[in-house]
């Protein structure tokens, strides 16, 4: 098993890192388009600003490789967000792989939601031996709108996409590697996919 | 629906816990890595680590802290103690850290929360601010509530949100220590004021106190220390009394 975590300076590299060697998984940390192509699996991680994040990308060239891997890929909490057509978070234009529009939740609830939350309607190989109503941690000021693309819900002001797939992409907008044993577990599915 | 955190708080000194921690089952009750794994396990929502050394090597030490506890840690911790510019919060962000806490650098020098929030994101800053109450008006205070301003509580709380702040510990000088309750009164105007989530800390002495601050303080999270470190409180009874009163938790 490869499993490449794409590297462009996001923040939360270790902690995902860590999640995987703790079950004996070591991912390689990589920008290289050739060795991200190789991989069995990719994580397209991310924590911080839209806007700086596609920027990076595009200095690298890797906003042009993500779209085109095959292979299943995983976007964290900003790394999902990407995955979308736009996102309000200083206009960003994302990826385009679902075409959706990332936007921030209104000053009815604090801002960002920090903490956890129950996410449910799981509907993916990726929430396999996950219950319903499982608690997942969270820390996000944007949210992805129920869509087609949605496989697992979570409700803050609204309901919203806590996941999302599209084909090979699919794209958590919590933590897993930050989520306990549940989080863990998802870890593990991601791998078995 | 967002639950309510709880949140152990503990102290490092040269990389280890300090005050005397009643674990029996600990192999080291120095060891904050094998007390956070208790923790953890027994149903604590974040971690947070305030190192309160002041060795030369402190900075070292706490990025080889913060390291080990990143690599068996399956929950969110923050860092905080004597933060006080961008590189300080690099290495421990590199090295695991979910968050971290600025207290009295943010007092002397404001911008450095601009500085932090658009580096990394206004989600991983903790603004931890110290206050008591003087006269009629709560005065934030430093370097662990030891030394007083000038500055208002809620003018200060309302200038961190502003300048990039994602969340607030507020610990009151006067609950500290004395396990008498939260400070729900200027919790509960905080929580009007701002709209970052708001940390109550100082005064757990019981498990309705945790109660009372989410439902008269309307904190989102409340921290404390001696409460579980010398098993007074357990966490996961706490949280079942929480449920009972209807409050939402992680169970």
């Amino acid at each position: 098993m490869k499993l490449v975590q794409i590297d462009y300076g996001a923040g939360n590299v270790k902690n995902i890192q860590f999640a995987f060697e703790r079950f004996g998984i070591s991912p390689v940390l990589s920008s290289d388009p050739e060795e991200i192509r190789s991989a069995d699996k990719v994580i397209f991680p991310g924590v911080g600003e839209a806007s700086s994040a596609m920027e990076k990308l595009r200095k690298t060239g890797l906003d042009k490789v993500i779209p085109t891997l095959t292979q299943p890929v995983l976007g964290i909490c900003l790394g999902m967000q990407l995955l979308c057509e736009t996102s309000e978070e200083n206009n960003t234009q994302g990826l385009g792989i679902i075409s959706e529009e990332v936007k921030r939740f209104s000053n009815a609830v604090k801002v960002p939601q920090i903490g956890w939350n129950r996410i449910h309607d799981l509907n993916s190989h990726l929430f396999d031996g996950i219950d319903e109503n499982e608690f997942m941690y969270l820390v996000h000021s944007y949210y992805v709108p129920l869509c087609d693309e949605t496989i697992a819900v979570c409700d803050y002001e609204i309901p919203y996409s806590a996941a999302l797939r599209k084909n090979n992409f699919y794209g958590v907008q919590f933590h897993p590697e930050k989520s306990s044993i549940a989080g863990e577990q998802l870890l593990k599915n991601f791998l078995s996919l | 629906m967002l639950t309510k955190r709880i949140i152990p708080c503990l102290d490092i000194k040269d990389g280890r816990t300090v005050k005397g921690i009643n674990f029996v089952n600990l192999r080291d009750a120095g060891d904050p890595v094998e007390l956070a794994e208790i923790y953890c396990d027994s149903g604590a929502d974040e971690l947070v680590f305030l190192d309160i050394s002041a060795s030369e090597e402190k900075r070292k030490t706490l990025a080889d802290l913060v390291l080990r506890v990143a690599a068996r840690i399956r929950i969110p911790f923050t860092v905080g103690g004597g933060i006080s510019s961008v590189e300080d919060v690099e290495v421990l962000l590199k090295n695991g850290a979910d968050k971290v806490c600025v207290n009295s650098a943010a007092v002397k020098r404001p911008e450095l929360l601009n500085e932090l929030s658009s580096r990394f994101g206004n989600q991983c800053i903790v603004v931890a601010i110290d206050a008591k109450k003087i006269d009629d008006s709560w005065k934030v205070h430093l370097v662990g509530g030891k030394v007083p301003t000038e500055v208002d509580l809620f003018e200060w709380a309302k200038e961190v949100e502003e300048r990039g702040a994602g969340e607030i510990m507020f610990t009151s000088m006067d609950h500290d220590g004395t396990k008498n309750g939260f400070a729900n009164e200027a919790l509960a105007k905080l929580t009007e004021l701002v709209n970052i989530p708001i940390i109550a800390s100082g005064g757990a002495g019981n498990e309705q106190h945790f109660a009372d601050t989410f439902i008269y303080g309307n904190s989102d999270a409340a921290l404390a220390a001696s409460v579980f470190h010398f098993k007074e409180i357990k966490i996961s009874d706490l949280k079942k009394k929480l449920k009972e009163q209807g409050i939402p938790v992680r169970t």
